[in-house]
């Protein structure tokens, strides 16, 4: 179970942001580049300086440690960056494969179409898209209670941005995660049938 | 062995020497003529002041007026610190880091070795002191400088590798933390070099400049042992500071990297 609501939230380019998510909604955000969309997720995941408050099972945000703020409420951004040579290495807890957290690793690979040897990959051999899916597993390794997804599916192919939906739409089922999506694909916005907001005049409005 | 003085002849024969270089620029077109020119007078009319500087002071023997040499001596290596980055922090702390960082690596490597290794009596004797912290801030400054500009250089170019870890939860210590090595390890390799290469590939500018003088060489080589072991140990302990404190603000108290205090 895990709500998220923001009151005030304020990036610099747009008016201050209410919004409400209850646990395990899906909200998707649109709007023309530059408007301020992926300000407002880096706001939300407190890497910009900013006026506001969220709250996260009725919890504030600043009544803890952004670290931990940081792994609860995870931000997947639009590019991926990697610090290490081996994909494994990138990984919260380098992953005893025996354990329950293990299997559920090795699951969630599977899912987004990798073998656990993915792991022992070099980084400078993944595609643009390989990157994209492997980030947002090493998202999901920290088991986030809600997510922040900027254009999550923006390079991948049609059966990859399947896989990504589907485990998207289980995390939010299976965990209550409370999900914000900004997403440029209108087709995709209907598919997964969620609230639709767009930024407009440096506003957040229902699409219509 | 005695000293032979230098005439005003003599100078101005290695004078034209740096005239010759001058000229050779112009002709061959490398466009530093005007720099080499305001250089070589730059240094003659510090050095010929520091000569007067130091005589007064030698007479003098008083600590308030060292004290204020050797300030003026920091805020001059500080000021140069700060122009050496490509992207310095705003406000005071442009400044402030690497002055910091120098205050305390000369001063105190200063301090001991005027007071346990040589003993001088009085410590503050300035015969040793000046040149002593000469020495120690014009090297633990290029140090310091190199450390800096490396530190802030690879943070802002390596924004989004340090966000990916902040955004996975690590705090900002974790999140800069190669950086932070790579800076000192770049900060340190100059006088690592010095000291390995010390007596084989160049006699070191000191030891010269004491053999010259008249000294003795196996005590000049005493004496340059001892500078470049202070000089590596203040080079050193002033790079940690100024990469602690400088990594310390390229963040702020939520742990968000400020790209924004750098210009």
């Amino acid at each position: 179970m895990a709500a998220l609501r923001l009151e005030g939230i304020r990036p610099k380019v747009l008016e201050p942001v209410d919004l409400e998510l209850a646990a395990g909604e899906l909200v998707f955000l649109s709007g023309p580049s530059g408007s301020g969309k992926s300000l407002l997720l880096r706001a939300l995941a407190d890497l910009d300086p900013h006026e506001g408050e969220v709250w996260i099972d009725g919890r504030p945000r600043s009544a803890m440690p952004a670290p931990e703020w940081r792994r609860r409420v995870g931000l997947l951004p639009s590019e991926s960056h990697w610090w290490e040579e081996r994909v494994g290495d990138h990984f919260s807890r380098p992953t005893h494969w025996a354990d329950e957290e293990g299997r559920e690793s090795t699951r969630m690979l599977d899912r987004l179409g990798f073998g656990p040897e993915v792991l022992e990959w070099s980084v400078s051999r993944l595609s643009t898209g390989e990157r994209q899916r492997l980030a947002f597993a090493r998202l999901l390794g920290n088991g986030p209670e809600a997510l922040l997804l900027d254009e999550a599916t923006a390079n991948l192919d049609p059966r990859n941005r399947e896989r990504v939906e589907g485990l998207v739409q289980d995390y939010l089922r299976d965990r209550s995660a409370a999900v914000i999506w900004v997403s440029h694909d209108p087709e995709q916005r209907e598919r997964l049938g969620a609230r639709r907001l767009i930024i407009r005049d440096r506003r957040l409005e229902p699409e219509p | 062995m005695s000293l032979i003085e230098l005439s005003a002849r003599d100078l101005s024969l290695a004078a034209g020497l740096v005239l010759l270089l001058a000229f050779m620029s112009w002709r061959l077109r490398l466009g530093v003529e005007r720099r080499i020119l305001i250089s070589a007078s730059r240094s003659a009319v510090q050095l010929v002041l520091l000569g007067f500087v130091l005589e007064v002071l030698f007479d003098l023997r008083s600590l308030p007026w060292i004290g204020v040499l050797a300030m003026f001596m920091l805020m001059v290596a500080g000021w140069e610190v700060m122009a050496r980055q490509k992207r310095r922090f705003r406000g005071p702390w442009g400044i402030g880091i690497g002055t910091l960082s120098m205050f305390l690596s000369s001063f105190s490597v200063t301090l001991l070795a005027l007071l346990v290794i040589i003993r001088v009596q009085p410590w503050y004797q300035p015969q040793y002191l000046i040149p002593l912290l000469g020495m120690l801030l014009g090297n633990t400054m290029n140090g310091i400088a190199i450390s800096l500009d490396n530190l802030t250089r690879h943070a802002w170019e390596g924004r989004g590798r340090i966000e990916a870890r902040l955004l996975l939860g690590a705090d900002w210590s974790a999140a800069v933390a190669e950086i932070r090595r790579e800076s000192l390890r770049s900060g340190l390799i100059p006088i690592v070099n010095a000291m390995a290469t010390a007596g084989i590939v160049s006699l070191p500018g000191m030891m010269t400049g004491q053999i010259l003088a008249g000294s003795p060489p196996m005590e000049a080589a005493k004496y340059q042992l001892l500078i470049m072991f202070l000089i590596a140990a203040g080079t050193g302990l002033g790079s940690v500071a100024a990469v602690l404190l400088g990594s310390r603000r390229l963040f702020d108290e939520r742990h968000r990297l400020r790209l924004d205090r750098l210009r």
